[in-house]
């Protein structure tokens, strides 16, 4: 993201001399570009300059020869007086000694001190130190110590002023050197949105900041003078040849070439430039490079240089062919695909590439240490088709970023112009007087807007000067028309201002966020949570009051999950959503069920020292649709067809919320009140119910075999639909000891899931009223003996019809097996409290009914009353 | 026999004998012996019947008066030393009342889910309704309702979980934007809905990001609604959120399905900041990071193509928009320092929060 040296920036708006980048950060983040990092100046602390009066040279032991020097560092830094004990070199007088390595510079010269107290690039503190036998007061600094980096001249050693870094700069001793050489510059680094692509220059960011603080803005595209004009006679002719736009959009819709001819190869950059080109966040390289890259960071329009001597004209732009390859600038051999967009010439074969448009160049025809001549390139090229070349190659260059999101397209001829004054200023040479210019800078299109627009949608009533002065001051061009209609013309460099919604947010912007009242709506008035929304929190907070305590898990499995719970091979819970870029390989398939993510759950608590175990959660379960069909994707910005919105809901996957809980171990702690029952499957059908009963729906249990739970321990939980059907809702048992060992678990854990959407729906809407009859009830015990294979359930169920309405509780309370029972059978007791509506139960009616009950009970399961 | 003197012995032994006893077992004994078949007073009474006619009343009197004096001290001694036995009784069934009563611990709620819960509860009260759709979502309610076009970043693999195969449409949701498109499909305007939900990203697990998150969004469209109503919603969501008198900022940004777009920062609630702009955050504040801000999420006035994919006339009615990190508020409200503390599962990060925030 674009960083912003602040006297860069004071160059196209007036910029308060004492303005922070803090201040600056935030002045921009009122608009929008929020701060992404600030920089501060890279050297603090007392850095001057120094004279060298005298220095001895010292030969060491480790064959090193150091300097003891005598600088002045002027009046306010001298000491009056040498230490006895270390007495500096040459005649005593005011001054500093300071021990230095390097060898570029002798007495009389003036260099860089840092003296202690100085903070240099690295957070390298300076101070008063003991080396090579003397007290070194202070350094003497070079260029990469200030980070500044090496030497332009390629001088070794340190910076002597008048010379390479300090080229034209002299001062006198005791001068603050920080700001002779430029360090104190502050930087805000900042963060554009892609809508805001001119933001991608300093010509933007400082519009923006004369937007914030009404400073004077300069814009330095009206003062770049072109002096080329459009002819034969340019040097390189261009083709636009794009044959296969990308949605409509031409990949190249204007080319500017301009040539400038007898450059100075071996000029060198100038020391500013170079230094805005760092704090901006770019390495120099050469002056042709380093000025196409400062236009670009100045104005927000890439360029680049063809060394003139290698290209083949004329220049044509198209798309690639399949199989076509170019050896990029970065040194690699890229395979190219037909929606990249090229830049040819005619060498080579006659049909060479030059570069991918927009992203990056390549080496056949790049700008070298010998080049003299050069062809400057500034065009304007499509933002998808650059973006979709930059993300194909992961080439995410400085150039495509500003493409991507729309460079203006009346820069070419103006930036092409910029960067040959600056080459020509800096390195000599002549400009071509005629340019190419092909192609034509796309007119952005007129928006109808209203006066009241903005008040309308941002509920602060504008003032009309508000309105249109918002809209004059980023650029636009207005003619009003009737009644408070305005055709608003954006400028050329804001492509995304393409309906009055987005001329609102500039008004809002411009007078400012901070402006908007605050005024909660009145809404209708809601109905609350729906039935479901209630019902799951009790769900929840049942279980939660009972000792449970809920988990998250992401929904992330392996595909061995459905082994490792046993699942059978026809099992529709293997029927997985697949992830098509999962985030780990081994886990590319979404939960069937809830218990394939609690189970690790589990073992991930035991793992970390639980002893025990109750848990649950509430979450989402994903079933895959046979056939795995698609979505449709329909055009956006209108309502699909009901037939489209029919077949994107049938695609998806069957998905319920599910909720599933694991219990295993000592029901609670060791207690003085006695010892803890383990959690078993009793419990784990008893909390399901309680679960169910919190959202109003009734639990029927069958005897089942079903994975991950033990064979003989393992209950289908079923509900009651409206239609009076069974419906099967879950599951609860025991685990399977195979499971309990596969995940650690304390022996006998037992779980239960349920598909709580569908509990939840079968709970009635409305509870009816029962009567209460105050007439006195008559308690019977009985005691039935059944076949072992027979269930609870059903003996209860023919005791209930033998029963009738009479029946008002029916209990069991005991089960018994032995001897006395016989082999293979089963004593149940059920304590029964009948009670009528209508009167005292008379002694013939109460044993009516129990002759009754004892009937049914015979007859539905073969069981006999125990004597 | 049945001389003053006689029954005043009695009844004097009898009144000496009920203040000796020590306890209600004695007392029985005191009874019996006194007033019991056998005694003095009750043999004087017998008697009485064989007096001559004139003696019978001064006797009877007599007696009877002695022997009331004697029962009503019985019942007044039965009484005092009942009450000592029981307090007594009592006091011998003290128990440590410290020792700990947790048998069967209560469980606990996860705090993200309590904390949505009250999210919900707050739009509830100011009229909204909550809404709710499927994780695993359609490409075009995601992504293209919503106004991204086909090169948003936000689509590609290293952002969004896609499902199986290539090109199916769908996707695991990387927003419960896609709610709001159903809510407006479903019902129309005016609308005015909150929507949480579980959100996917392609994001590695570390302390900071998750690959599986919660999100809690906004939409009110209705006639007339404004920006204004948007700051109003959300200074009503953070006192609600945060206490106190809050203050919220927008900033500018740009997001593709609201136009006017906005950042919202809540000031922070932590530090000095808090009493408003004219106090400095503190440079250490660990919330805020000393800027005084927090910075919760994007807002904006919906933008007119979303309203358009959703059947809603753009020309009739408007509406805004917003979005919120439910464990970015748990995070900063609770100061939950580590984001996988909330998707691991250990049920010692649960167990903390008991059912409440």
């Amino acid at each position: 993201m674009p960083r912003i040296p602040l006297t860069w920036l004071g160059e196209h708006v007036e910029l308060p001399a004492t303005a922070s980048a803090l201040e600056v950060a935030t002045d921009l983040s009122r608009l929008g570009l929020e701060e992404e990092a600030l920089f501060g100046a890279q050297v603090t602390g007392p850095l001057v300059v120094g004279r060298v009066l005298e220095l001895v040279k010292e030969p060491q032991k480790n064959g090193k020869t150091i300097n003891w020097v005598r600088v002045d560092v002027g009046p306010e830094h001298n000491e009056d007086a040498d230490d006895p004990k270390d007495p500096q070199p040459g005649r005593e007088r005011p001054s500093r000694g300071i021990v230095c390595g390097a060898h570029n510079f002798e007495g009389g010269d003036l260099v860089v001190v840092s003296l202690p107290g100085t903070v240099l690039p690295g957070d390298f503190a300076i101070a008063a130190r003991k080396t090579y036998g003397h007290t070194s007061d202070g350094m003497i600094c070079s260029g990469e110590e200030l980070g500044l980096g090496p030497d332009p001249a390629g001088e070794d050693g340190i910076i002597v002023l008048g010379r390479g870094h300090a080229a034209g700069l002299t001062g006198e001793p005791g001068d603050d050197a920080i700001a002779l050489l430029g360090l104190a510059d502050e930087v805000v680094e900042i963060n554009v949105t892609p809508d805001r692509g001119y933001c991608f220059s300093m010509r933007g960011v400082a519009r923006e900041y004369s937007h914030a603080t009404d400073a004077a803005y300069t814009d330095p595209a009206t003062t770049v003078e072109t002096t080329a004009t459009p002819g034969e006679d340019a040097g390189v002719g261009v083709r636009l040849a794009d044959d296969a736009p990308l949605e409509g959009a031409d990949g190249c819709t204007r080319f500017v070439a301009l040539g400038v001819q007898g450059v100075d190869p071996s000029a060198q950059t100038p020391r500013w430039m170079a230094r805005r080109l760092t704090l901006a966040g770019m390495r120099p390289i050469s002056l042709i490079v380093d000025v196409t890259n400062y236009v670009m960071l100045d104005l927000g329009q890439p360029l680049h240089a063809y060394d003139a001597a290698k290209l083949v004209g004329p220049i044509t732009v198209r798309r690639a062919r399949r199989g076509e390859q170019l050896t990029t600038l970065d040194d690699v051999t890229r395979t190219l695909d037909p929606e990249d967009l090229l830049i040819t010439d005619a060498g080579g074969d006659g049909d060479r590439v030059l570069g991918l448009a927009g992203v990056m160049g390549g080496e056949d025809t790049e700008v070298s240490a010998t080049t003299t001549d050069i062809v400057l390139e500034a065009a304007t090229f499509d933002p998808v088709t650059v973006a979709r070349t930059a993300r194909r190659h992961r080439l995410p260059s400085e150039a495509s970023k500003r493409f991507e999101r729309g460079v203006d397209p009346q820069l070419p001829l103006i930036a092409a112009h910029r960067a040959a004054q600056l080459i020509v200023e800096h390195g000599g040479g002549t400009i071509a007087a005629q340019v190419t210019d092909e192609g034509s800078a796309t007119a952005p299109a007129p928006i109808t807007a209203g006066l009241r627009d903005a008040e309308r949608i941002v509920g602060i009533p504008y003032t009309d000067a508000q309105v249109t002065g918002s809209l004059e001051a980023i650029g636009c061009t207005l003619a009003h028309g009737a009644e408070g209609e305005l055709t608003v013309t954006p400028p050329s460099w804001r492509p995304d201002l393409e309906i009055r919604e987005d001329l609102v947010e500039e008004i809002a912007r411009l007078v400012g966020y901070a402006q908007i009242p605050s005024e909660l709506p009145t809404a209708p008035g809601g109905r609350g949570l729906t039935v479901a929304q209630r019902a799951r929190r009790a769900a929840r907070r049942a279980l939660a009051e009972v000792g449970l305590i809920e988990v998250n898990s992401a929904p992330f499995v392996a595909p061995a999950i459905h082994d490792r719970l046993r699942y059978a091979e026809a099992d529709a819970r293997r029927e997985a959503v697949r992830i098509l870029n999962p985030l780990s390989e081994d886990e590319p398939l979404l939960r069937t069920e809830l218990l394939q993510t609690l189970l690790p759950v589990a073992r991930r608590n035991l793992g970390r020292g639980e002893e025990q175990i109750a848990i649950f959660q509430r979450g989402s379960v994903f079933r895959a649709r046979s056939g795995q069909g698609s979505a449709p994707v329909p055009a956006a910005a209108q309502r699909p067809s009901e037939q489209e919105l029919e077949q994107i809901l049938a695609a998806l996957p069957a998905q319920t919320s599910a909720l599933a809980s694991v219990i295993g171990g000592a029901s609670g702690p060791d207690s003085w009140q006695g010892e803890p029952a383990p959690w078993g499957w009793a419990d784990a059908l008893d909390l399901a119910r309680r679960a169910a009963a919190a959202v109003g729906a009734e639990l029927e249990v069958r005897q089942t075999e079903h994975a991950p739970f033990h064979p003989g321990r393992a209950a289908e939980l079923r509900v009651r639909t409206d239609s009076g059907d069974g419906l099967a809702v879950g599951a609860a048992g025991e685990l399977h000891p195979a499971v309990i060992k596969e995940f650690g678990l304390p022996a006998r854990t037992a779980a239960f899931e349920l598909d709580l959407e569908a509990v939840i729906a079968a709970a009635p809407a409305v509870v009816r009223a029962e009567p209460v009859p105050t007439y006195p009830p008559a308690k019977e015990d009985f005691a039935f003996v059944v076949e072992q294979s027979v269930p609870a359930s059903a003996v209860e169920a023919a005791i209930v019809v033998g029963a009738g309405d009479l029946a008002e509780r029916v209990h069991l309370f005991d089960v018994f097996t032995g001897e006395q029972i016989g082999e293979g059978k089963k004593s149940l007791a059920f304590a029964i409290r009948l009670r009528s509506t209508e009167g005292t139960l008379t002694a013939e009616q109460i044993g009516e009914t129990r002759q009754r009950i004892i009937a049914a009970v015979e007859s539905a399961v073969g069981g006999e009353l125990r004597a | 026999m049945i001389d003053e003197q006689s029954i005043a012995a009695a009844v004097d032994a009898a009144l000496a004998a009920i203040a000796a006893a020590p306890d209600t077992a004695s007392l029985k004994q005191v009874r019996i012996d006194h007033v019991g078949d056998a005694s003095v007073l009750t043999t004087a009474n017998r008697a009485i019947k064989d007096l001559p006619k004139d003696q019978k009343a001064a006797a009877g009197k007599l007696v009877g008066q002695g022997k009331g004096r004697v029962q009503k001290e019985l019942a007044a001694r039965q009484a005092e030393l009942a009450a000592a036995e029981e307090e007594a009784a009592l006091a011998a069934e003290t128990v440590d009342m410290t020792l700990p009563t947790d048998r069967r611990p209560r469980g606990a709620a996860h705090p993200l889910w309590t904390l949505t819960e009250r999210i919900e509860d707050f739009f509830v009260g100011i009229g909204w309704e909550i809404a709710e759709g499927p994780e695993a979502e359609s490409s075009w309610l995601n992504f293209d309702a919503l106004n991204a076009d086909a090169d948003h970043p936000s689509r590609s693999l290293q952002d969004t979980l896609y499902l199986a195969p290539e090109d199916s449409g769908m996707l695991l949701r990387t927003q419960t934007s896609p709610v709001q498109i159903r809510a407006m499909l479903e019902r129309g305007a005016p609308l005015y809905v909150a929507c949480p939900g579980t959100v996917y990203r392609a994001d590695e697990m570390d302390a900071t990001h998750s690959p599986m998150f919660n999100q809690v969004e906004g939409l009110a469209i209705d006639k007339g609604l404004t920006m204004a109503n948007l700051v109003g919603t959300l200074d009503a969501l953070a006192a609600h959120l945060f206490g106190g008198a809050p203050i919220t900022r927008l900033r500018p940004n740009h997001f593709p399905f609201t136009e006017p777009s906005a950042e919202m920062d809540f000031r922070c609630f932590a530090c000095d900041a808090r009493h408003g702009l004219e106090h400095d955050a503190d440079p250490e504040c660990r919330v805020c990071g000393g800027t005084g801000w927090i910075e919760m999420g994007g807002c904006g006035m919906v933008h007119p193509n979303v309203l358009r994919s959703a059947g809603v006339d753009p020309e009739e009615h408007q509406g805004f928009a917003f979005g919120l990190g439910i464990e970015r508020i748990l995070m900063l409200r609770n100061g939950v320092a580590d984001m996988r503390d909330m998707v691991e599962g250990d049920v010692r990060f649960s167990q903390h929060y008991g059912t409440e925030i």
